[in-house]
């Protein structure tokens, strides 16, 4: 563990609390069933499941776009913010209007506006791409776009839901690295969402493993690997085995009844 | 302090290996642009069309010549061009052309202004939707012309009853092209905006109303297609002496006085101003909004 991992386990308050979080739509059957989980601030948490595990409907609910059939979310900090599967950018903005746009609808003033939106896609290492239009931008840089303007929502909590599972391979690796170094940078509280175990122990400080129909927490791993890590090293591969086993155990029960 | 400050264990190497990596990706992922010089697209959109228009004047040439139908009923090409010579040195067909356009114009902006909200309406409004969506969507399939007996007596013979069958004709396209645009925008887009705090107006002004461009220029297209098709309706069948002459009554002034020429000289103005407004506001507006959303496909 480094030292900096080690100052924000010691001055953890929740940024994230859930507790008994239930979730089912009209009368069908529960798709989150008592989820109780706590993000410390500056903590990395991976949530993992198979299909059905409502790992999207969990992030939807931190995010305040839907409300828990029972129990309770609470987000001190205020909104989280959120990035999606796609980048989601709005294709009639370019690049810095799409950053420039998040603040806008925070009250921000006009210049500072601006610098604060270059500052953002400075941070992405976008700085030179900011006039171009979202169909201009390769699919790496429209989810670092899409990056910059969750950060620009300027809340401490960031939701990301399997945001990079339609990349190719080299692209999503060079973006964990980008993704830890602005974490750290920023000091951000990240829950994220895939189903990609080697991801998860890639850049997570915890995996959170979830049941399927209904979704529970169904174990816990704490990931005591030191960064800089690397997808393919023995010690992310070592315990990326034992959460398989775990994960193909969960999956196993469903096909027997 | 910046923000671009990092804390990584890594050191700056690090850091800059990543920097190169990623630029080195962007360069590899971004699509080179090229385009065609602008004279070499224009020489090549215009040889195709004048051709046509040439092989067709042959045909029809060819036609006089054999004599199927009498003078009076088929005159040659060159009969047409000299009367639109005279009818274009004695300003009588400009001045037709003129007035049709400007009735045209205020029909379609009056429509513009009526089909807009209501199209609003219609798609954010449920019960709205269901009591007149259906109606407003047939009144589309309707030929405005079967307006023109009901607007004369209503209105009388005179401007009125030609700016109530242009209305008629163009506001259903209008209201019908924003309902199509607001029903297209991808659920996603609505999510970002409320994910991003967009809320009642400042959603419709940032998320929904720029969502909803493409169709609703296109059917802006389309509701001036009908603006004009049902003013020429309505001006072949309105006239009097009191009354400007558009090219619909020219057209009528043709036929009751059997000459074909002047008939056929109508015919191309009301082409050429369909056309030329086609060419120089709608295709333009359209492309503009669909190249900048990268939705136009270059087409070689």
């Amino acid at each position: 563990m480094t030292v900096l991992e080690e100052q924000r386990v010691t001055r953890s308050t929740g940024a994230v609390s859930l507790r008994g979080l239930t979730k089912r739509f009209g009368d069908g059957p529960n798709v989150l069933e008592d989820v109780s989980l706590d993000v410390a601030e500056g903590e990395f948490v991976c949530l993992l499941g198979a299909s059905g595990c409502g790992k999207s409907t969990l992030l939807n609910l931190v995010a305040g776009l839907d409300r828990p059939s029972a129990g309770s979310v609470h987000v001190p900090g205020g909104r989280a913010a959120l990035m999606f599967q796609e980048p989601a950018l709005l294709p009639w903005l370019t690049a810095t209007q799409n950053v420039e746009l998040a603040l806008r609808l925070r009250g921000v003033g006009k210049s500072e506006r601006r610098v604060r939106s270059n500052e953002l896609l400075e941070l992405v290492r976008l700085s030179g791409a900011g006039g171009k239009r979202v169909h201009e931008l390769s699919g790496g840089m429209r989810q670092r776009v899409a990056m910059a303007r969750a950060l620009a929502q300027d809340s401490h909590v960031l939701l990301m839901d399997e945001p990079f599972a339609a990349l190719d391979a080299i692209t999503r690796d060079v973006l964990h690295e980008e993704l830890v170094r602005i974490r750290e940078s920023q000091q951000l509280t990240v829950l994220f969402v895939t189903h990609n175990v080697r991801e998860a122990v890639r850049l997570g400080d915890r995996v959170v493993l979830l049941s399927s129909r209904p979704g529970r927490v169904a174990k816990e791993y704490p990931v005591g690997i030191a960064h800089p890590r690397r997808i393919e090293s023995p010690e992310v591969a070592r315990l990326s085995v034992e959460i398989t086993d775990d994960l193909r155990t969960e999956i196993r029960r469903h096909g027997a009844h | 302090m910046s923000v671009l400050d990092s804390r990584r264990g890594g050191g700056n190497g690090n850091n800059d290996d990543l920097a190169s990596l990623e630029a080195g990706l962007d360069a590899l992922e971004t699509h080179l642009d090229t385009r065609a010089s602008r004279w070499r697209k224009l020489l090549s959109a215009t040889w195709p069309p004048v051709l046509a228009i040439v092989g067709l004047l042959g045909v029809w040439e060819l036609i006089y010549r054999s004599g199927v139908k009498p003078t009076y009923a088929l005159p040659s090409p060159a009969d047409v061009g000299l009367v639109l010579r005279d009818q274009l040195s004695d300003g009588t067909l400009l001045e037709a052309m003129g007035t049709s356009l400007t009735r045209g114009g205020l029909g379609f902006l009056a429509a513009l202004a009526i089909g807009t909200p209501l199209g609003l309406l219609i798609a954010r409004v449920r019960p709205i939707r269901r009591g007149i969506g259906p109606l407003v969507s047939g009144l589309q399939s309707l030929p405005s012309i079967a307006w023109v007996p009901a607007a004369i007596i209503f209105f009388g013979i005179g401007d009125a009853a030609i700016y109530a069958v242009v209305l008629l004709g163009a506001t259903p396209s209008i209201a019908n092209g924003m309902v199509s645009g607001i029903d297209q925008i991808p659920p996603l887009y609505q999510r970002v905006g409320k994910v991003l705090g967009a809320r009642g107006l400042s959603a419709a002004r940032h998320v929904l109303l720029p969502a909803a461009l493409p169709g609703y220029v296109g059917g802006l297209r389309q509701g001036w297609a009908f603006s004009w098709r049902s003013l020429m309706a309505a001006e072949l069948i309105v006239h009097s002496p009191e009354l400007g002459q558009g090219l619909g009554q020219l057209l009528d002034f043709g036929r009751s006085n059997n000459d074909m020429s002047l008939v056929f000289a109508g015919i191309l103005g009301i082409l050429v101003v369909g056309i030329a407004v086609e060419l120089c506001v709608f295709a333009p507006l359209e492309r503009r909004v669909l190249r900048r959303r990268g939705l136009l496909v270059a087409r070689s």
